[in-house]
């Protein structure tokens, strides 16, 4: 696994971006109405890690999420989960897809 | 297979809002025919606010059929074609055009929340082509720079009528102005609330009691981020209306699949499938309070489950008299004088 250490520092400049809170007890996973395997907490694991590689590889996941905020809302330790997801969204918009900036 | 292209979908909807000032931008008698002889007063320091998402959704309803049989197909691989033609071509007003019937009921619900609050002795205006979309996808999608930009637009032109306060409609456009925007725009100041929150305070005089019983599937914004989970319920209760709760309600609410209708119609369609089952075993009506909650559950729903807008409910209960019609010529098809307050209620 390749590591970018900048990562995490980069995605929590922008200000949302808190999954260092995640405590790992899965009550996200378990409560998702997607019921994808890997989200959300071994998303913002990947993250914390700097595997940027993973994340990317993950883009279907991060751009199926609902945003419907049932996991933050009953998350222990008080995770922004839909923000970070929010977040990962810019991050691969930007530096993958080539979308924020308007193209003319 | 090749799932909808996410970087040209996300692309074109970017250069939607920034180059029309919508993500679906519909014709200007789709947007504003709902206002027909309502004689609603232009601006004013507060206004009624619809970001057009009543308006959209039946066009989001075209769109989505479509995308759904792109999905896995060779069409698919068109997506870039597509944006580069839509910076020119606006492809939204080619593709999704919306069914005109769904469009008059669409439009119904909106002269039912200008009766209930004309009712209740609310004083509203109306911005009619300045009421624009507020951008939730753009928000979801984490467009942040093309959100940012719109945003000002919105906030700028909402000043330029000296308005201070806005009575939203939906759960998208309420989080937008109350949440959202504060975060991004200096010295937003605008008050926003919704007009259940509204009514709710305005403690109208039902005219009827509706004598029926009825399940609500909350909105996952309005349930966990807005507050807006008891209003919706008081209103229905005095006009006569026992609510039946799902098990996933109010704050445990279960999303409708809506969010992810454009990229991931299938699966989508598949939550939205499984929350109608669940809705329709405590009851076949059903009230939303969303109309992209009302949209994805509908298209799924057996034939004797009745789903339909809360306004629907509040209008019969609380209005003498049933609004002046929507236009006619709203869709630029037929003549047929639309259902006074959209799907019919059994009493």
């Amino acid at each position: 696994m390749k590591v970018d250490p900048t990562l995490p520092d980069r995605l929590a400049r922008t200000g949302g971006f808190n999954a260092s809170a995640c405590i790992n007890c899965g009550s996200c996973t378990a409560l998702c109405p997607l019921g994808m395997g890997p989200f959300p907490r071994q998303l913002f694991r990947y993250v914390l890690l700097g595997a940027r590689e993973e994340v990317v590889r993950h883009t279907e996941e991060i751009y199926s999420c609902l945003l419907c905020k049932m996991c933050e809302d009953n998350c222990p330790a008080g995770v922004h989960i839909a923000e970070n997801v929010r977040t990962l969204r810019t991050f691969l918009g930007r530096e993958e897809l080539g979308l924020a900036t308007s193209e003319v | 297979m090749s799932p909808i292209p996410i970087r040209d979908t996300l692309g074109m909807l970017e250069d939607n809002l920034e180059r029309r000032k919508s993500v679906l931008p519909v014709p200007r008698r789709r947007a504003l025919g709902w206002t027909k002889g309502l004689n609603l007063p232009r601006g004013g320091e507060r206004v009624l606010y619809t970001g057009q998402m009543f308006q959209i959704v039946p066009a989001i309803n075209a769109m989505t059929d479509r995308l759904a049989k792109m999905e896995g197909s060779w069409m698919a691989n068109y997506f870039g074609v597509a944006r580069r033609l839509n910076r020119w071509v606006n492809l939204a007003g080619v593709m999704a055009r919306g069914d005109p019937q769904e469009a008059r009921e669409y439009s119904g619900f909106l002269r039912n929340i200008v009766s209930l609050l004309r009712r209740s002795g609310v004083e509203f205006g109306y911005l009619y082509e300045d009421d624009l979309y507020a951008g939730a996808l753009a928000h979801d999608e984490g467009l942040d720079d093309a959100l940012r930009a719109h945003a000002e637009v919105v906030f700028r032109t909402l000043r330029s009528h000296g308005v201070k306060e806005v009575i939203t409609v939906d759960p998208h456009t309420t989080e937008m102005l109350r949440e959202i925007y504060p975060k991004v725009l200096k010295g937003y100041d605008l008050k926003v609330r919704t007009y259940l929150e509204v009514l709710v305070e305005r403690r109208p005089t039902p005219v009827k009691q509706l004598g029926t019983s009825v399940t609500v599937h909350d909105s996952c914004i309005y349930a966990r981020r807005e507050g807006v989970i008891e209003q919706p319920r008081e209103l229905l209760r005095r006009g006569g209306v026992e609510i039946r709760e799902v098990e996933r309600s109010g704050r445990a609410t279960q999303c409708c699949g809506g969010p992810i209708e454009m990229l991931f119609p299938e699966r989508s369609s598949e939550l939205a499938t499984q929350r109608v089952g669940q809705l329709s075993q405590v009851s076949k009506q059903v009230v939303t309070l969303c109309p992209l909650c009302l949209a994805n559950l509908r298209r799924v729903a057996p034939e004797d489950v009745k789903i339909t807008d809360v306004s629907t409910y509040l209008a019969k209960a609380y209005c003498p008299s049933t609004p002046a019609p929507a236009a006619a010529d709203l869709s630029g098809a037929g003549t047929r004088a639309p259902a006074d307050h959209g799907t019919p209620v059994e009493a």
